[in-house]
């Protein structure tokens, strides 16, 4: 899996006036992963990825991508690369099909384009014109011109931004096959869930920093919370029985709600075993494992979404 | 080369789905030419030195047109494509900056030209409309006062950040410039202090050279409209390429 770095970031660093927007920001990404960088909104995402795509000039800092630098290898770079931008238009009245004809033309190296539009749910909308088209059409339509040259490394920044969960899951399963064909992708969301989803090592990024870097189950074992059992119960149970098994850490009741924390796989068979043999009539029972979003709690000490 | 083709043919397209567009280019000089034509008529007579009103008016009408597409189209499509971010989202690609300009001049020189064969067309028709000079001079004219007031239609485009601001600034150099300029009152009844302000408004030397290139003058009888208008290309063309911002 881990291959040949694609992208080189050393000690990025760039302000808007007195605003640091990336403060001292260093990673890699690697061939043929997907690479993900969450963060609240403002934590500077879409400015480290237009410094690598070349749309802004850093304060600081040495990047490379695929060797190269990006604003002064600008041309040499463009062919090799797809790019979704966060804001992006195109003329009013351009059709969706016109507008992949147009963008396949700028490129040397293009094949068809037309199971893109499969793919992307775009087939029945390619004779409409971009301003009837929806935000989840506009939206999908900027992933297949990402996608027209067939690029070695996809920029995508806030890809599923205004997607229905539906739409949402077809693009992650388009995305994951272009890195299942040795293509790499770097992709900026706030969208936790689909870091965890989609990315082979997430860079969570805070205040212009990355607060933490690594593959997302490495994240959220590194948080060493083990797993949570909850179920409902009839009042009056005696928690005891729970306390004293092995696997367990904790136990706690929140309303009508019995919440028993402990290590790893033996917990949910354990606690049913441990109901069973009081003969308690246990409801609901689920098991809830941390997610990113608590390793970003724990980090930062705020939850994402504010 | 092939993304340059396909873009002209793209923007070409999208110039023909603009009502508005069209409407300007087409439809408002052959406006003129029946108000004006119907009014006046096309009479030989001595205020027009022995040509009809259509006569003349029918190459000066040709600064209305160019001057629609150069400051208002123009300006107003580059400004609408950086301030949405079109510009932008090319940038990304491959396609170089010079590509995306010279696809907008060749597609708005093209529709310039169409607006004008219109007019000429339906004056010849209706009017019996007289042309003396040679249709290769004409067309060299025709393109030289055109990309002259693109240059300034680019210029105004790369100063401006927003469409609506390109298209303010468009519309106060429009109309007093079609007025002024011999575009749509002769020249001839433009006198004094006025005459001096046309003369400093370049379109005024675009419908000078028409006038003139229609009826017969050789070139070297309008050397001085050849290098205001060579010159404004040249100066608008650099400053402007200096100028240009994706964003």
């Amino acid at each position: 899996m881990q291959g040949k770095a694609v992208v080189e970031v050393e000690n990025l660093r760039k302000s808007y006036g007195s605003i640091v927007a990336v403060d001292s920001v260093s990673f890699q990404v690697n061939q043929g992963e997907i690479f993900g960088m969450v963060g609240p909104n403002g934590a500077g995402k879409t400015t480290t990825i237009e410094c690598i795509e070349g749309l802004r000039q850093p304060d600081g800092g040495a990047i490379r991508v695929l060797g190269l630098e990006p604003r002064r290898d600008a041309h040499a770079l463009r062919p090799l690369t797809g790019v979704q931008l966060q804001e992006s238009a195109l003329h009013d009245r351009l059709r969706v099909w016109e507008a992949l004809d147009l963008f396949a033309s700028f490129y040397p190296r293009v094949g068809a384009w037309d199971h893109l539009l499969e793919r992307l749910g775009l087939a029945e909308v390619r004779n409409i014109h971009f301003a009837k088209l929806s935000g989840g059409q506009k939206q999908r339509l900027f992933v297949a011109l990402a996608l027209v040259n067939d690029p070695d490394l996809v920029f995508l920044d806030e890809l599923t931004t205004g997607l229905d969960p539906q739409a949402r899951r077809g693009v992650w399963e388009l995305i994951a096959d272009i890195r299942n064909r040795g293509k790499t992708v770097f992709l900026t969301t706030h969208f936790m869930e689909e870091a965890e989803r989609l990315c082979d090592r997430v860079a969570i990024l805070d205040h212009g920093r990355i607060v933490a870097l690594d593959s997302p189950e490495a994240l959220v074992r590194g948080l060493g919370r083990g797993v949570r059992v909850v179920f409902a119960a009839d009042p009056g149970l005696d928690l005891q029985p729970l306390r004293s098994l092995p696997s367990v850490t904790h136990v706690e009741v929140i309303g009508d709600r019995v919440v028993v924390s402990g290590r790893e796989d033996r917990l949910v068979v354990d606690v049913v075993n441990a109901l069973s043999a009081v003969g308690c009539r246990f409801r609901d029972l689920r098991t809830e494992q941390p997610t990113l979003e608590d390793v970003f709690l724990s980090l930062t000490g705020r939850a994402m979404r504010e | 080369m092939k993304g340059f083709l396909k873009l002209t043919w793209v923007e070409l397209k999208l110039f023909l789905r603009e009502p508005m567009l069209g409407l300007f280019t087409f439809l408002f000089p052959l406006m003129m030419l029946f108000v004006f034509g119907g009014v006046y008529g096309n009479k030989p007579n001595d205020f027009f030195g022995g040509y009809g009103m259509v006569d003349v008016s029918v190459p000066a009408w040709a600064g209305l047109i160019i001057a629609n597409t150069g400051f208002l189209s123009l300006a107003v499509s580059v400004a609408t494509y950086r301030e949405r971010g079109v510009l932008r989202r090319f940038r990304l690609t491959p396609i170089r900056p010079l590509a995306i300009l010279v696809a907008q001049v060749a597609v708005l020189l093209l529709m310039t030209a169409c607006g004008m064969a219109l007019l000429v067309i339906a004056a010849k028709l209706v009017f019996a409309l007289q042309l003396r000079g040679n249709l290769v001079s004409i067309a060299g004219g025709f393109v030289l006062g055109s990309l002259s007031i693109f240059a300034i239609g680019f210029l105004l485009a790369g100063i401006v950040s927003t469409a609506r601001a390109a298209q303010t600034i468009g519309m106060v150099l429009f109309f007093p410039m079609i007025f002024l300029s011999g575009s749509t009152i002769p020249l001839e009844a433009i006198k004094g202090a006025v005459r001096a302000v046309a003369e400093a408004l370049p379109l005024t030397y675009v419908v000078m050279l028409l006038r003139g290139l229609w009826l017969g003058d050789p070139w070297s009888q309008h050397l001085t409209e050849v290098a205001v208008l060579g010159g404004v290309l040249l100066i608008g063309a650099s400053l402007s390429s200096w100028l240009f911002r994706w964003e």
